[in-house]
């Protein structure tokens, strides 16, 4: 490959034509490349990372009426601590509800844990966006058609059938930011489309105090408080 | 005893297939990658199942480390420039060519204006070093964008309300990117999976503080799920 064939010509010695080959040796030449791929290899980042898109609700007050209203019935809300625990509770505190810590129940991380809850929850919903999700796939409907419609689904899902559960996410200050990210995760994965990320009130506070007895949770007035009754 | 004649054997090897191939290997990699940008500090992001790339135009990095050390860096250097400059006015801060000049070639910066144009003045290499021995000290105001009044180099009020010097950045960020008229500026927060949440809580705090609502949270691609995505 590398060879030449170089006829000499003229000369004195007419009969005896002498066969040169030209070898180009290319051993540098990938010597070179080599190095300049190791240097590739270990100066880039071949995937780009991800995003998460994650929409915080506003500070300002909303209008009177038009705030988010959870239906009892329908919201999660989900409690992440330190060193990876998780707790969810059902439906809305009350006067009474806060009170009593059996309402705060423990559950995993991951695919068998939460994101089975989240399914069970969202059932419908669910299989619905999974079917759009397979149409986009299959190239039947493109991105934007698909997030139309995907977004139909999940309001429908709210506001006329009123199956769509709340999913009120409240990180502990000592979870790690991976758990908040996990839970976003899982509530992508599981196409809910109402979900929420605050900050916990008091009646979530004591119940996570209640159950775990970690009095780091509590509010300073709490704190006071629960040191006053010892 | 006869000898038996040594054959000569050419031992050269054709080099030039491998040759193709090394410089096919090249153009990949020099097609597809981008350059890995250079942070002062390492964090290892959260996985997740998203499917959305970073922004490649337009975006803002906030990096975010263990103690809440801010760090920006902004793809568009031209409208860096400008915002470093009203950033600056607003604490008295000027600039010179020069250091506007450093400040196009740095990628990801985090100390606080008032020691920005002696940052800049530092050649590539002390500024690195600078950088690595500030950050071995806990709690340093040196290293780090202030993001509390209290560090702040000077007392703002933005809309009635007092803002901190990150806050600054943020607004005048976001209002030089009106005057382009271009597409919306994305605010990126990259943070450690291990920070813990208050930390990544009180810079989403200051954001909203701006009515900066809508953030992209950097994750780094979890292996695929049980094919659910």
């Amino acid at each position: 490959m590398s060879e030449v064939q170089v006829q000499e010509k003229g000369g004195q010695k007419k009969s005896r034509q002498k066969k040169h080959t030209l070898r180009v040796d290319f051993t540098p030449m990938v010597d070179m490349n080599m190095l300049l791929i190791t240097f590739f290899m270990f100066c880039t980042t071949l995937l780009k990372p991800q995003v998460m898109n994650l929409s915080m609700p506003s500070t300002e007050k909303a209008e009177e009426g038009k705030e988010l209203k959870a239906r009892e019935s329908s919201a999660i809300t989900i409690l992440m601590g330190p060193n990876n625990q998780l707790f969810y509770y059902e439906g809305m505190l009350t006067e009474e509800s806060y009170k009593d810590s059996t309402l705060l129940r423990p559950i995993a991380y991951g695919e068998d844990g939460i994101r089975q809850l989240l399914l069970r929850k969202n059932v419908g919903t669910y299989e619905q966006i999974q079917a759009l999700k397979e149409q986009r796939d299959r190239g039947e409907i493109d991105q934007a058609a698909y997030d139309t419609l995907t977004t139909q689904v999940q309001r429908r899902a709210n506001e006329e059938l009123k199956i769509a559960p709340t999913v009120l996410i409240k990180p502990l200050d000592a979870a790690a930011y991976a758990n908040m990210v996990d839970i976003l995760d899982e509530i992508l994965i599981t196409n809910i489309g109402f979900y929420q990320v605050t900050d916990l009130s008091d009646g979530d506070r004591y119940l996570y105090y209640t159950r775990t007895g970690d009095e780091s949770v509590l509010s300073p007035e709490q704190k006071a408080q629960v040191d006053k009754l010892k | 005893m006869a000898k038996a004649p040594v054959k000569k054997h050419s031992t050269f090897i054709d080099m030039t297939a491998m040759s193709d191939v090394t410089v096919l290997l090249l153009t990949f990699f020099m097609l597809t990658s981008t350059f890995v940008k250079k942070e002062p500090i390492t964090v290892t992001t959260p996985a997740s199942v998203s499917e959305i790339k970073v922004p490649e135009t337009n975006s803002m990095t906030i990096l975010v480390d263990e103690q809440g050390k801010i760090f920006l860096s902004m793809d568009n250097m031209n409208d860096l420039v400008e915002i470093t400059k009203l950033v600056g006015a607003d604490y008295g801060v000027s600039f010179t060519e020069s250091q506007m000049d450093a400040l196009r070639k740095i990628t990801t910066f985090g100390v606080p204006i008032t020691k920005l144009p002696a940052y800049l003045d530092l050649t590539v290499e002390q500024q690195d070093k600078f950088m690595a021995e500030q950050l071995e000290i806990p709690n340093n105001p040196n290293v780090g964008i202030p993001a509390d009044t209290l560090t702040s180099a000077a007392k703002l009020t933005y809309q009635g309300r007092s803002i901190n010097e990150f806050q600054n950045w943020i607004r005048h960020a976001r209002a030089v990117d009106l005057q382009d008229g271009s597409k919306d500026l994305e605010l990126v927060i990259k943070a450690d999976r291990t920070t813990r949440y208050e930390v990544v809580k009180n810079i989403m705090n200051n954001l909203r503080d701006l009515r900066e609502n809508r953030y992209l949270l950097v994750t780094s691609l979890r292996a695929s799920s049980s094919g659910n995505e």
